[in-house]
């Protein structure tokens, strides 16, 4: 049996969540534009959906936009609100933020500090007057820091901007309430949440313009055209559900599961250092690791051999990696960055698989050592 | 009694596809490696593609494989020397580099790192034992139109005894014939003649791209009896050997005889000089010792060119000195000079320069 520790790169489908996709997939074609009946029913069951996931963010119905996944929920918010004027982002935000933001408009980007922490002082400083929309991520996904996302807003009350976060990895592992963060558009994925890749969200508080970059058609309000994938909307649907009434043991489940990960993790090999916060608010599933002097790509490929999938950090494509921009950000040097390693846990990990990790990963540091010393 | 693991070196092409296919079926344990070398992935290598190829292969055979972040090492191991060589009017060899300084030496580390016991690449060239030491030693390719055995040269007794090319026995048609009876998908694929970090083949463009400031500056181009016949931008566009049309489209073609970096002066002449004889440094011997003098070689100074009858005026740990049995090719430093003995290889070395015409040649020995 596999061990599967990538959960922030993409957590497996819930069985609660396959039977729903495939019974969608199964049925009658699902167009909801269609006039006829089964037209009718894939309206009604999108809706449902779209019910599901603004109740995951405290958001209404109609204030969800349906995309692709977070990364074009990102670049929605980023090319399609307040064109044309600066933004002000950070610097561990995710790649469809980060290259976004660069690529499109003026961009101001925000630092962090050691533990990866973007403070809302540093990111009220470095808010100019041409700045119009401001993207910071509620949870990073890489070392499981928290922005101060509601302080920011707070912050930026009675001035003209609007404020994005990119939320994709912190639902399903914290509460989320748009109300209370105060965000004017907040980012959601369904594969991060055991639903299918595919599917995502931009969650836009009514009265926020947002101009569509797919045109041509009125879906979505007019805000993203094209045919809505109903199946794995509906597959949102239900992950959104389940995520918002089991967050709370959820949330708590990881949480010591990670602790122990970590507190194994030490007592094997006392040399190990968390990348990250080491105190206050993380998410409860993040455990970013680092084995001074070993290659992290060597700690992956023999915890793949012995069964146990884990990450150098943000999932790259075809698996080629680079030195984490999170933890250069961070002020680690590539060679830091390098002998580091990503491990992200899921509501139905256990703790006989932390157990099983512990002990694969302790081995395999001891042994890459020895090999290298030899 | 677990099977031996053995990493593969996979760029995404037949031939180590073939390579990690044969090993598979041998019974190894394979890991499959690609290395992502070129940031951007730019360049006529390790682009994404490649490195879905090798996934794509090796997902079909069955075995894991992996990309590891070479970009570095490989900047300052084969990139950075590529342009400084050409700037000191030198032309470099990265494949012969990056083998001796990337491929079979950092990644043999991180092999080792994952617990293997050998390395693995689809390299065109076979490992024998030299029957004078008894030790691994580099031989030529059976397909001697594909043989890279020259660009391997650098690799010791040591290194050899753990290496693998498990398709130097094979034709490049045998190659593709396994290829398509395994049911790859990179069976077909097109090979790659160009040096892979330079896009499109413009050597001359990428230099200029990645020369630090001022380093790239403009001199005379002169006959031999030092008469200027015109201006050049820059000693790295030039090699010794080449034949070069100078003074535009139709001017007359002249060959590349010397390449002065101090004074930025490149010296052309009509016809191609023999070179008498050929110095090169850094060298590595495959049996531990270098060769004896007089002794009778054939040497490579180029890739692909024909072995060229010689003989050993002096050889050490650092330097060998030969001199070729009748003139011979162009020198051109910076390239590797591979002494064969038949199809063996015996060692090699960096090119310096050719043989001095008033260098003694040796007594012809009994061969």
């Amino acid at each position: 049996m596999r061990v599967y520790l990538d959960h922030n790169a993409g957590a497996p489908l819930r069985p609660a969540v396959r039977d729903a996709v495939l019974a969608v997939l199964a049925g009658p074609p699902a167009n909801p534009s269609s006039a006829h009946r089964e037209g009718a029913r894939a309206r009604r069951l999108l809706e449902e959906a779209r019910r599901e996931v603004a109740a995951l963010v405290g958001g209404a119905p109609a204030e969800i936009v349906f995309t692709s996944g977070a990364t074009e929920a990102n670049n929605l918010a980023l090319r399609g609100v307040r064109a044309g004027a600066r933004v002000l982002t950070t610097a561990i935000e995710h790649a469809s933020v980060l290259e976004t933001a660069r690529a499109r408009r003026p961009a101001t980007v925000v630092g962090v500090d050691a533990e990866g922490r973007v403070t809302a002082e540093d990111v009220l400083a470095a808010c100019l007057p041409d700045t119009g929309l401001v993207s910071v991520g509620l949870a990073n996904g890489e070392v499981g820091s928290i922005a101060p996302v509601a302080t920011i807003a707070a912050g930026l009350a009675g001035r003209d901007v609007l404020l994005h976060t990119d939320a994709a990895q912190a639902a399903g592992r914290l509460p989320l309430d748009v109300r209370a963060l105060g965000v004017d558009l907040l980012s959601l994925s369904a594969h991060k949440l055991g639903g299918p890749a595919g599917a995502g969200a931009l969650w836009v508080r009514r009265g926020v313009g947002v101009a569509a970059q797919v045109t041509g058609g009125p879906q979505e309000r007019g805000r993203r055209a094209g045919t809505e994938n109903v199946a794995a909307i509906v597959g949102f649907g239900v992950a959104a559900r389940l995520a918002r009434e089991e967050l709370a043991r959820a949330a708590a489940h990881m949480a010591a599961l990670t602790e122990a990960l970590f507190a194994g993790l030490c007592a094997r090999v006392p040399d190990v250092v968390r990348n990250g916060p080491s105190e206050g608010p993380r998410l409860p599933n993040t455990l970013n690791v680092r084995f001074p002097g070993c290659p992290g790509e060597s700690l992956l490929v023999l915890l793949d051999l012995a069964g146990i999938a884990v990450s150098l950090g943000s999932a790259c494509a075809a698996g080629a990696p680079e030195p984490s921009h999170v933890l250069r950000a961070m002020g680690r040097s590539a060679d830091e960055a390098r002998s580091s390693l990503r491990l992200s846990l899921g509501p139905e990990t256990t703790p006989a698989e932390v157990a099983r990790a512990v002990d694969v990963l302790a081995r395999a540091v001891v042994e890459v050592r020895a090999r290298a010393a030899a | 009694m677990s099977r031996e693991r053995v990493v593969v070196a996979m760029s995404g092409g037949v031939d180590s596809s073939v390579a990690a296919a044969r090993l598979a079926a041998a019974g190894h344990e394979v890991v499959g490696i690609s290395l992502r070398l070129a940031p951007g992935g730019d360049g006529a290598c390790c682009s994404l593609d490649d490195f879905h190829d090798a996934r794509a292969v090796a997902e079909r055979l069955g075995f894991p494989h992996y990309v590891f972040d070479f970009t570095e090492a490989f900047a300052e191991r084969v990139v950075g020397p590529f342009v400084t060589e050409y700037l000191a009017g030198r032309t470099p060899n990265p494949c012969a580099r990056c083998n001796q300084h990337v491929k079979f030496d950092l990644l043999w580390r991180r092999a080792r790192e994952l617990g293997a016991a050998r390395l693995a690449t689809g390299h065109y060239a076979r490992i024998a034992r030299d029957p004078a030491s008894g030790r691994p030693a580099l031989r030529a390719a059976a397909d001697t139109d594909k043989d890279q055995s020259y660009f391997l040269f650098a690799l010791d007794a040591e290194a050899l005894a753990r290496t693998l090319f498990p398709v130097g026995d094979l034709t490049k048609a045998e190659v593709r014939r396994q290829a398509h009876g395994l049911g790859l998908p990179v069976a077909d694929k097109p090979e790659s003649m160009e040096v892979c970090f330079v896009s499109g083949g413009d050597t001359a463009a990428f230099v200029a791209r990645h020369a630090p400031p001022g380093a790239l500056r403009p001199g005379p181009v002169v006959d031999e009896g030092g008469r200027v016949l015109g201006t050049h931008a820059g000693v790295h566009r030039f090699t010794i050997g080449q034949r070069r049309g100078l003074g535009g489209a139709g001017g007359p073609r002249r060959y590349v005889r010397a390449i002065d970096a101090a004074t930025g002066t490149v010296t052309v002449g009509a016809a191609p000089r023999p070179a008498a004889g050929v110095v090169a440094r850094d060298v590595v011997w495959s049996a531990g010792t270098p060769p004896r003098p007089g002794a009778a070689v054939g040497v490579r100074v180029r890739h692909r060119q024909p072995l060229v009858p010689a003989r050993v005026l002096a050889a050490d740990g650092t330097e060998v000195r030969l001199a070729f049995d009748a003139p011979g090719p162009a020198v051109t430093p910076g390239q590797a000079a591979v002494l064969y003995r038949g199809d063996l290889v015996l060692g090699g070395g960096w090119i310096v320069g050719e043989l001095a015409v008033h260098e003694p040649r040796p007594v012809p020995a009994a061969r």
